[in-house]
């Protein structure tokens, strides 16, 4: 919709070009930088490096499940604890950090060939924000009580109750990282948003943008839209927990003692929890969906088959995903009727995530296909996520989940479906864009040792996981003593996966090692290492400098994905070479053609 | 196809235009600058927000096990031994929504480079927003030693409470913002920094008259967000 006002300036939409901000000192060029690239490196190594907390996290939760009183210093409150922080950090600060906030800044301008984001100064911030927000909930591990132990999703009334752990300014610090977290997500946000929409480069349309600019885009509407009601959650219960109101807090009676909350409703949390909780599931999916689709086609050098049906799957994705909340509240007691919708709708999202894997197999059908790192990465993706998004076909279901719930196969399901698939992605998306980011190849010895471990040792965790929900372990037990019905080989399968676990998180040691080594002793790579279309590929300099692109901006003849093109003079050509191509729309007929 | 996209460049009406906007290439909205774009979607969150905050009021409303104190007899005034109903709040609406007739005056006299004018409307709006942000401290201060707090209040469910000092604090918040925001503003017009093109302190970029209208549309989101919160906090 064309805004209706026109000012005498309003025709002057057209910033000449970006007045950009030009960096005098060492502090303003790589410590408050407002280039898009330095941001993104910024974003991304705060968002490995919590991560990295995360992993040691989930190592010391298995080594408690698997040798029970091994670990002394990890009782009760400090399992709940690391539950607690092991998920939020994976979820939030990591996987949406470092797609949204570390891809979407390198690769947004880069791809739609624009100097740098539409509002460098407001983007810094962003940054600045999120380190702030990071900073805050590390600090919760150094207050009386530690970070709190209410488990990733924070539900009232137990999260604010006296006897969970860090309920003293654990839970408090959480929130208010949170609510920086949103805060400082929204100002990035606008920005990737408005880049998309308004700053792209001449003949870049919407329709010819690479889909992994499609998926971060859509994914950061989604964020815009659905963080508000994780930010609404978190201030009420700041104020539940602070100011004793009771927005979430019934009646109760807690140690014979009747506490002085009435009336509120912890469904309602659970509501706005999830209403923020499932789109944040797609908001991860989507920027993975997107790289996904560019490391097919670049390393099987041939065109994504149905980029229409592509894009349209991710916006219908997108949208889809914000009626299906409630399929994670089932057992909560709200109106059973809700559980028929949700189901429907849960289920119909399928349709159009299988869409996009069929293309991804059928892109890579008869393709030219590259087996290096980032391919690898690709592949293994496509396999976790439909192994992951089968289980969430038995947990969309009602009658079905109502027994899984709270298993085990809800932690595999999760964990493969949006833990390890999306890591896959990022680690291939790593390996495919460090050329560019440092000019360098990484090790590519280091990098199938760490792709086989990994994607090997990650079916090895969560697979046996299905079974063991299966057989009724229950999550988010300190420990599980003497449970009849619980054979020994349960236990022994749970010393198996601590096992595995260990191994795949000493492999995670072997990538950043890689990453860290391959900044200077890395084989040099050259502008275009993967001979790819997209424009990042095509700048005068790699690493590209600020401004991006030298003198003159890029212009977009064709789609992001001619490879192959029968007749060409080489199997790809770039998104700014002029020719006589024909338009993406009629080369499929064409290649038929010349195919018989 | 050797051309690159580069579709039309006169708006056309209706359904063709906006598939030809969206279809083309460089930007979508095409008499939109970036801030202008920037601010509406901006105003989209922050509308999530709000909605938010207004349906978790009004579940905890109906969640509640205690009756729901009657606001029209709470924010009611006794003037000259009068006994008025919601005349605080009456009058406050009234003064946020003149505010947005003064707010929309100054964004045409900005369009027409008045600097004067524009200026004297941005400050008027301000001095609105302003006695707006008192007023409703004056009914903060009124139910505060009337014995109204967070946890509890004289007449009903304590929710009453929460949900007033939450929901007006946070929507007194971005008036008070948006008052900031126009002084800045207004003294950037009054200085004439649109029309030499001087830099933000910040962000190096040229002022432009635009922000006006920017400021002008938080501030009619504001006023509208404030109608809602009228008919469904205090005349529900």
């Amino acid at each position: 919709m064309v805004d209706a006002t026109h000012g005498p300036d309003a025709h002057a939409a057209e910033f000449p070009d970006v007045e950009l901000y030009h960096p005098r000192s060492w502090w303003t060029r790589y410590v408050f930088s407002q280039d898009a690239k330095v941001i993104a490196i910024q974003y991304a190594s705060t968002a490995l490096a919590i991560g990295m907390l995360a992993l040691v996290l989930s190592w010391l939760m298995r080594m408690q499940l698997a040798f029970p009183g091994f670990l002394t210093f990890i009782d009760a409150a400090a399992y709940y604890q690391f539950i607690t922080m092991h998920g939020m950090i994976m979820v939030i600060y990591l996987i949406t950090a470092l797609f949204l906030g570390g891809f979407g800044n390198y690769l947004i301008p880069l791809m739609l060939g624009a100097r740098d984001m539409v509002f460098p100064y407001v983007n810094m911030l962003s940054y600045w924000t999120y380190l702030l927000a990071v900073l805050v909930l590390v600090a919760s591990w150094f207050t009386p009580g530690g970070p709190t132990g209410a488990g990733w999703t924070l539900y009232p009334p137990q999260a604010i109750l006296s006897n969970t752990p860090g309920q003293e300014s654990g839970i408090v610090l959480m929130l208010v990282s949170l609510i920086l977290f949103v805060i400082g997500f929204t100002m990035g946000g606008l920005n990737y948003i408005v880049t998309v929409l308004q700053g792209r480069t001449r003949g870049m349309t919407l329709m010819r943008m690479p889909l992994t600019v499609w998926g971060i885009f859509i994914a950061t509407v989604m964020a815009m839209l659905a963080f508000p009601a994780l930010f609404v959650a978190c201030v009420m219960m700041l104020f539940d927990k602070l100011l004793g109101t009771s927005f979430f807090m019934p009646a109760l009676v807690e140690m014979g003692e009747l506490l002085p909350h009435d009336g509120g409703s912890p469904i309602l949390f659970q509501h706005l929890f999830w209403f923020f909780g499932h789109p944040e599931v797609y908001i991860v999916a989507l920027p993975a969906f997107g790289i996904v689709s560019d490391l097919i086609s670049t390393h099987a050098r041939k065109n994504i088959f149905g980029y229409r049906m592509m894009v349209w799957a991710i916006v219908i994705i997108g949208a889809l995903s914000f009626v299906v909340w409630a399929h994670h509240m089932y057992v909560s007691g709200m109106n059973p009727y809700f559980g028929f919708f949700f189901a429907v709708t849960t289920l119909i999202i399928a349709v159009p995530t299988a869409i996009k894997v069929y293309n991804w197999v059928l892109t890579l059908w008869r393709g030219d296909i590259h087996l290096n790192p980032p391919m690898l990465f690709a592949l293994a993706f496509i396999v976790t996520f439909v192994n992951g998004g089968l289980t969430g076909l038995f947990l969309g279901n009602v009658v079905v989940d109502v027994p899984l719930s709270d298993t085990m196969f809800v932690v595999a399901h999760f964990h493969m479906v949006m833990g390890v698939a999306p890591i896959l992605v990022i680690f291939g998306a790593i390996y495919h864009w460090y050329p560019k980011i440092t000019g360098r190849m990484l090790d590519n010895t280091l990098a199938h040792l760490h792709f086989w471990v990994t994607f090997l040792g990650a079916y090895l965790i969560f697979f046996p996981m299905h079974y063991l929900g299966i057989m009724g372990v229950p999550r988010r037990y300190f420990e599980s003593g003497d449970i009849s019905f619980q054979p020994p080989s349960a236990h022994d399968l749970n010393i198996f996966i601590t096992v595995m676990a260990l191994i795949v998180g000493a492999a995670q040691l072997v990538f950043v090692f890689n990453l860290i080594w391959s900044i200077r002793h890395g084989k040099p790579s050259g502008g275009n290492p993967w001979r790819a279309t997209t424009l990042e590929w095509q700048t005068p300099e790699t690493p590209p400098v600020h401004g991006n692109f030298g003198r003159e901006l890029p212009v977009v003849y064709r789609w992001a994905y001619d490879y192959s093109v029968p007749g060409a003079a080489e199997d790809f050509i770039p998104q700014n070479q002029p020719g006589t191509n024909p338009p993406h729309s009629e080369a499929p007929k064409k290649r038929r053609g010349a195919k018989s | 196809m050797s051309d690159p996209a580069v579709t039309h460049t006169d708006p056309q009406p209706g359904l063709t235009g906006f598939v030809s906007d969206w279809s083309s290439d460089k930007t979508a909205f095409k008499t939109a600058s970036w801030g202008k774009a920037m601010i509406w979607i901006f105003l989209l969150s922050d509308t999530f927000i709000f909605s938010c905050f207004l349906i978790a009021y009004m579940t905890v409303r109906m969640s509640t096990t205690e009756a729901w104190p009657n606001p029209s007899e709470v924010f009611a005034l006794e003037i000259g031994g009068v006994h008025m109903p919601l005349i605080l709040i009456a009058i406050m609406t009234f003064v946020l929504i003149s505010s947005s007739g003064t707010m929309a005056m100054a964004v045409n006299f900005g369009y027409r480079r008045d600097r004067v004018k524009t200026t004297v409307l941005m400050l008027l709006t301000a001095a609105l927003g302003a006695t707006f942000v008192g007023m409703q401290a004056f009914e903060w201060t009124k139910l505060i030693s009337e014995g109204v707090r967070p946890w509890e209040n004289p007449w009903g469910a304590p929710q009453f409470g929460s949900v007033f000092f939450m929901i007006t604090g946070f929507h007194g918040t971005h008036v008070t913002i948006g008052v900031i925001f126009l002084l800045l503003m207004a003294r950037k017009v009054w200085r004439g920094d649109f029309d030499t093109g001087k830099k933000g302190f910040f962000t190096s970029r040229k002022g432009r008259w635009e922000i006006v209208e920017i400021t002008g549309l938080y501030w009619h989101f504001v006023d509208l967000v404030w109608v809602f919160i009228f008919a469904l906090f205090y005349l529900w």
